[in-house]
């Protein structure tokens, strides 16, 4: 499992102790985690078939098989272009993935007449598609590992990047209702067929444009402040930054009618100045500016109506689903329906009634996933999306650079975040808002967006992870010699 | 499709879900207590850090173990760990710099780490605030025990097993 990359040990430096222990690249691990996580996808798949259509058909392994391949295919393209890349985090994503796949599969299933059943093809129906998707996102985020060899490289980009993200968030809220209005959240842009929601790339390009404006200013803004209260204060105009996202994200609020983006956008801000700064007072700023702009949006959506209107009709089905439950609450109510019916061990894949569930494909599929797995096995999936959150946190911690601890480390915590915020709002914790399920859900640009996210952690898992080795000859000296003059050697930069 | 095989699946499948969830920690847990781990080591060497400033010689510095980590035990990148390989490290601002700290108080070009005989030497690099190992000031290039903390301004470095 030791690293064919890594330079014999020197019997000098590390005589008592058999290879270096933090230098391996744990491929190998990854790999047969991989196995294990396809073999779930696969056994999944048969159980729904076993309870929907009483019999397991011969190719039921098809989707998972599809899968593996092209999964194979990323683990491949990982053990050549970030060796030394965190080995949780593919497996634990594409079982994710894979459970996704499988349960909208599965709800092909529950749809198609008996006829139709026994032969859906692999590619057909929603599930289908979704397969596809992820083919083409794994392919994506290899095209990214391989485009970018060091992650350092994106700050170059950085305001490129951050111009890009804010137009992609602001081009459903200037297009007519009619391309990009679904139910109620102005959140895509439709051509033909085709929905696209931009507001999932725009996360990316935002945050790295976040974490390369913080690195520059991370001094002015830790260290110029104001004691008050025993917490430091920022300056006001070193503020400014702050209630400009804070603005654009109540902007997305009122006119994209999304609650769930602009307080994933909000956070993703605030937490990225608490990694750079240091400084609970903006944790305290964050919280007190969102809840003061939810809350005005709520009071003025009681009296004035217009655009606030929709975030006060939500946040009333969030105070009390049961008031309208064949209306207004109806997601809501049939969303917590299907959580108390599975109960602790679900009705088995395949054996619950999903299709009684609104948009069970999209924002309601971890309460369609529910109502079959339970509560136990729900709790697993929070557990892989927990442990991804931390790869991704460890990463930030380990590598050596402020830009890539800013990145990972905002990353991470948003796609933290977004689970947070769709399995709060299905199971009433806070109000409902239209995120996807990273990973889950049907739909292709929050899949593709999620997987291009991964590839980035990955990368910069890798230059953590990667030891420190003299470039080019440098390891070769006699370790016996006398130290060079700095001078005259070549610089030891780390390009991972 | 019998009753029974149904159920068994069904619980079968829900503890092969929390068996991947277990081997991913498994898998992880190396990364979770290197810390801890290096953490208890800490505390053994303070009486070998106390006679460096005498000038100790290397082969009284030299443990049993060899230095695998260089780990940044304060300062703004606190939490960073660099394996250690047979390539020296240096430390400062300066962007070709091995360990790059954005620490005030450092220069550009600090001090550097060089390995030699299986001990890592900590030499100053004529820096404006001066290399401290534990309370010493570097003069020369000095050797470096493990879980001593060589002080940078307000960064502080440990080698570790």
């Amino acid at each position: 499992m030791t690293a064919p990359a890594t330079p014999a040990p020197s019997p000098a430096t590390v005589g008592e102790q058999p290879g270096v222990r933090l230098a391996r690249s744990r491929r190998n691990a990854e790999l047969s985690l991989l196995l294990l996580a396809m073999v779930l996808v696969a056994a999944y798949g048969a159980m729904v078939e076993a309870n929907v259509l009483d019999t397991v058909t011969a190719d039921f392994w098809m989707p998972a098989a599809a899968l593996t391949a092209v999964f194979l295919g990323l683990h491949l393209a990982i053990r050549f272009l970030a060796p030394f890349a965190d080995p949780a985090l593919l497996p634990a994503v594409a079982l994710l993935n894979g459970i996704g796949v499988g349960f909208l599969r599965r709800l092909d299933l529950a749809k198609a007449t008996p006829a139709e059943r026994e032969d859906l093809a692999i590619f057909a129906g929603t599930g289908g598609r979704q397969l596809a998707w992820t083919l083409a996102s794994v392919i994506l985020a290899a095209g990214l590992l391989a485009l970018i060899r060091d992650h350092r490289s994106v700050s170059r980009y950085a305001y490129t990047l951050g111009l890009a993200g804010i137009v992609l968030v602001m081009i459903p809220a200037v297009l007519p209702r009619s391309i990009s209005e679904i139910n109620g959240a102005k959140l895509w842009i439709r051509i033909g067929g085709f929905s696209i929601q931009p507001g999932e790339f725009a996360k990316l390009a935002l945050l790295a444009f976040f974490a390369y404006y913080l690195v520059r200013k991370r001094e002015v803004l830790s260290l110029a402040s104001r004691r008050f209260l025993g917490i430091d204060f920022p300056r006001g105009r070193d503020l400014g930054p702050v209630v400009v996202v804070w603005l654009i994200s109540l902007l997305v609020l009122v006119f994209e009618k999304d609650l769930g983006t602009s307080l994933l956008y909000f956070g993703m801000f605030v937490v990225t100045l608490y990694i750079a700064t240091e400084r609970v007072s903006w944790l305290l700023i964050g919280l007190v500016l969102f809840f003061g702009g939810a809350y005005l949006a709520y009071v003025l959506g009681e009296t004035v109506g217009g655009p606030f209107a929709n975030f006060y009709l939500r946040a009333q089905i969030w105070l009390d689903p049961f008031a309208d439950p064949y209306e207004d609450g109806y997601q809501l109510v049939q969303g917590l329906l299907a959580l108390g019916t599975g109960g602790l061990f679900g009705a088995g894949p395949g054996g619950g009634q999903p299709l009684k569930l609104p948009e069970v494909q999209n924002d309601f599929i971890f309460a369609g996933i529910g109502e079959e797995i339970g509560l136990f096995g729900l709790s697993a999936l929070l557990v892989v999306y927990l442990l991804i959150v931390e790869r991704g946190l460890r990463a930030a911690l380990a590598v050596r650079d402020s830009f890539g601890k800013l990145l990972a480390g905002g990353l991470a915590f948003t796609l933290g975040l977004q689970v947070f915020v769709i399995v709060g709002g299905i199971s009433k914790l806070i109000p409902l808002t239209g995120q996807t399920t990273p990973f889950l859900s049907a739909g292709g640009s929050s899949l593709m967006a999620n997987w291009l996210l991964i590839a980035v952690l990955l990368r910069v898992s890798d230059a953590a992870r990667r030891p420190v080795t003299g470039v080019g000859g440098k390891a070769a000296r006699p370790s016996g010699g006398p130290p060079e003059q700095l001078h005259g050697a070549p610089t030891e930069v780390i390009r991972p | 499709m019998p009753e029974l095989v149904i159920t068994v699946a069904r619980f079968g499948f829900l503890i092969l879900l929390w068996i991947f969830v277990f081997t991913v920690v498994g898998v992880i847990r190396r990364d979770l207590f290197a810390g801890a781990r290096s953490g208890r080591l800490v505390a053994a060497p303070r009486a070998v850090g106390a006679s460096l400033g005498q000038g100790a010689k290397p082969a009284k510095a030299k443990r049993g173990r060899a230095a695998h980590q260089l780990v940044v035990t304060a300062g703004q990148l606190a939490g960073t760990r660099i394996t250690l390989g047979e390539a020296q490290i240096t430390i400062g601002r300066a962007e070709d710099s091995t360990l790059v700290i954005t620490d005030d108080y450092a220069s550009a070009r600090h001090a550097r780490l060089v390995p030699r005989d299986g001990q890592w030497f900590v030499e100053d690099l004529g820096s404006t605030n001066g290399t401290y190992l534990d309370r010493a000031k570097v003069t020369g290039p000095t050797p470096v025990p493990l879980g001593v903390p060589i002080r940078i301004g307000r960064t502080s470095l440990e080698l570790r097993p």
